[in-house]
């Protein structure tokens, strides 16, 4: 399938959000709101909640169902308060040794007036930074649309797995096209070039999985997370945090570029 | 992103060619005298040779490549670089790359961009990176975050401190997702050189944008800024597509930055040196040996 066709199914409106995510595969799920600095950024849900017996902190980008909802959750583009709730919540799931889920679905982080002034760039590398040295187990999953550096803040993992039809990209094929070839015609083309399916991250190794799915119906897709997740944290389990954060170092150390000498 | 329309222009003046155009004016050696880009004031060459690239006149700090702003910090002779000979190659095969990054080279006289190695300051034995702004305006690409890891690692394994010169568009795009990666994978490096103990004081210059923003540049323990600097995750022209609205003077600038809180200080180039050697004296480093210039 061609690149651009995923760009359009991953941001379907129809599309399952984070929220359909969480209720599907965790029970008794509690949101926990806000960032303790400035306010609670609805683009990004965060809590805890049972992963089967296992209790786990769940942390989603949320785009919104209807015009109403979606304008409430900003599009799922979040503002620095919502990586600050995220990182908020990170620690607390550090502190009591909880494993924790990240679900990855945004066009990109907010840019305004007040996320700049509020320092979205800080906020974001605060939490690349933080993630890196969690002492418990993380899975990010792009659930949709992984949006660059906005995607990325929720995405240092000791695995990132992808819906087959979500995408992952330093930049919108839109973005590119226009400034590379001055041309939005050119979006298609773009998206082919950013290399952004599933298929092509599994190759270059950004990604760790793909979850198979079938677009009518969801929930096959949401069993098999609810296993594959299960399995992976009781593996991380017997794990020490040395280890830990030593292997999430390693995965994101590789891409590199040190066979090359002129 | 809201919309997906909004995109029209460049993202981060990645690749705005009026920028390039403003860089490569003053460039030019045989030039005899510079006009502010601020004050319009025409100053001698040589004056702002002698007066680091400040316009004695309004005090306006042009932009000058990676080399000369080396030149301006480390002790004389005292500099080695590592990695100098990374290169990149066009992995993902994105049309045109390998052109622009041969221009690049043509342009910019370095291998990528970012210069990276040891030195000495005011006699303080350093880790030294300075972003390069002339090679693709400094975009974060594989090498480009693979010098600056290889900077943590080797400063964490020798008790170094590190002192970064950033400017930077952003990741660069033709590498996809494998340049996003670098943020990450630089941020881990100067996490565990932080979870070291050890000291990473950045100097942010005129643009820091972007990817970079949103990893290292935010990431020190002492963040200072150029006058006027523009410091921001996203450019001023995407915000006022998304907004659509006109950004008020002075917006992301380096003095905006330091009234939020997110910049330690400014300071101007003439007096970066001293506060380098101040703070450094402050954290307790441990001097080298004098074997080179030290002062
Ligand atoms: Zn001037």
């Amino acid at each position: 399938m061609e690149a651009y066709k995923r760009v359009t199914l991953a941001r379907k409106k129809t599309r399952p959000t984070g929220q359909d995510f969480i209720n599907n595969i965790f029970t008794d799920f509690i949101e926990l709101h806000g960032d303790r600095c400035f306010g609670d950024d609805p683009a990004v849900i965060t809590g805890i909640g049972y992963l089967l017996d296992m209790p786990v902190t769940i942390i989603a980008q949320e785009r919104g169902k209807n015009t109403k909802s979606r304008i409430k959750r900003n599009f799922g583009s979040a503002h620095p308060e919502g990586y600050r709730k995220a990182l908020r919540q990170m620690h607390l799931a550090e502190k009591f040794n909880r494993p924790i889920v990240c679900l990855i679905d945004t066009s990109g982080a907010f840019c305004g007036i007040g996320a700049e002034e509020r320092g979205q760039g800080h906020a974001i590398a605060q939490n690349l930074m933080e993630m890196m040295s969690l002492k418990v187990p993380v899975i990010s999953i792009i659930i949709g649309e992984g949006g660059s550096g906005g995607a990325l803040a929720l995405g240092v993992a000791d695995e990132v797995w992808m819906l087959e039809n979500a995408i992952y990209s330093v930049i919108s094929p839109e973005g590119c096209a226009s400034i590379l070839w001055k041309d939005s015609s050119k979006t298609k083309e773009a998206a082919n070039c950013l290399k952004l399916t599933a298929q092509d991250l599994l190759e270059l190794e950004v990604i760790d999985k793909i979850i198979s799915e079938n677009h009518r119906d969801f929930k096959n897709v949401y069993r098999e997370l609810k296993l594959n997740l299960y399995k992976r944290f009781r593996k991380s389990q017997i794990l020490s945090p040395e280890i830990l954060t030593q292997t999430r170092y390693n995965r994101f150390r590789k891409f590199g570029a040190l066979d090359i000498t002129k | 992103m809201i919309s997906k329309g909004l995109f029209k222009k460049p993202k981060n003046e990645l690749e705005d060619h009026h920028w390039v155009k403003r860089q490569s004016d003053p460039a030019i050696p045989s030039e005899l005298c510079r006009s502010c880009p601020s004050c319009k004031q025409l100053s001698f060459t040589s004056d702002l040779d002698n007066n680091f690239h400040i316009c004695p006149k309004c005090g306006y700090h042009f932009r000058i490549n990676g080399r000369q702003r080396l030149n301006m910090i480390i002790d004389p002779g005292s500099f080695t670089e590592h990695h100098q000979n990374l290169i990149s190659t066009n992995r993902l095969e994105f049309p045109g790359y390998e052109e622009k990054l041969e221009q690049a080279t043509l342009f910019s006289h370095e291998n990528e961009g970012v210069i990276t190695g040891i030195g000495k300051i005011g006699g303080y034995d350093v880790a030294l990176f300075v972003m390069e702004v002339t090679f693709m305006m400094g975009s974060m690409g594989q090498v480009v975050g693979e010098k600056i890891t290889l900077l943590f690692e080797y400063a964490t394994e020798h008790h170094l401190p590190v002192i970064g010169f950033t400017v930077s568009g952003g990741a660069r795009m033709q590498e996809g997702m494998l340049a996003l990666m670098q943020m990450a994978k630089t941020s881990g490096g100067v996490k565990r050189h932080s979870d070291a103990g050890l000291l990473y004081i950045a100097l942010l210059t005129d643009p820091t944008t972007g990817g970079v923003t949103a990893s290292f540049a935010m990431e020190a323990d002492i963040t200072l800024a150029e006058p006027e600097a523009l410091i921001a995750f996203a450019g001023p022209r995407v915000i006022e597509q998304t907004i659509r609205q006109r950004l008020p003077k002075g917006f992301q600038r380096a003095e905006f930055l330091l009234e939020k809180g997110f910049v330690d200080g400014i300071v101007p180039r003439n007096i970066q040196k001293d506060a380098l050697i101040r703070l450094l004296s402050l954290h307790s480093i441990p001097k080298g040996g004098d074997d080179h210039g030290s002062l």
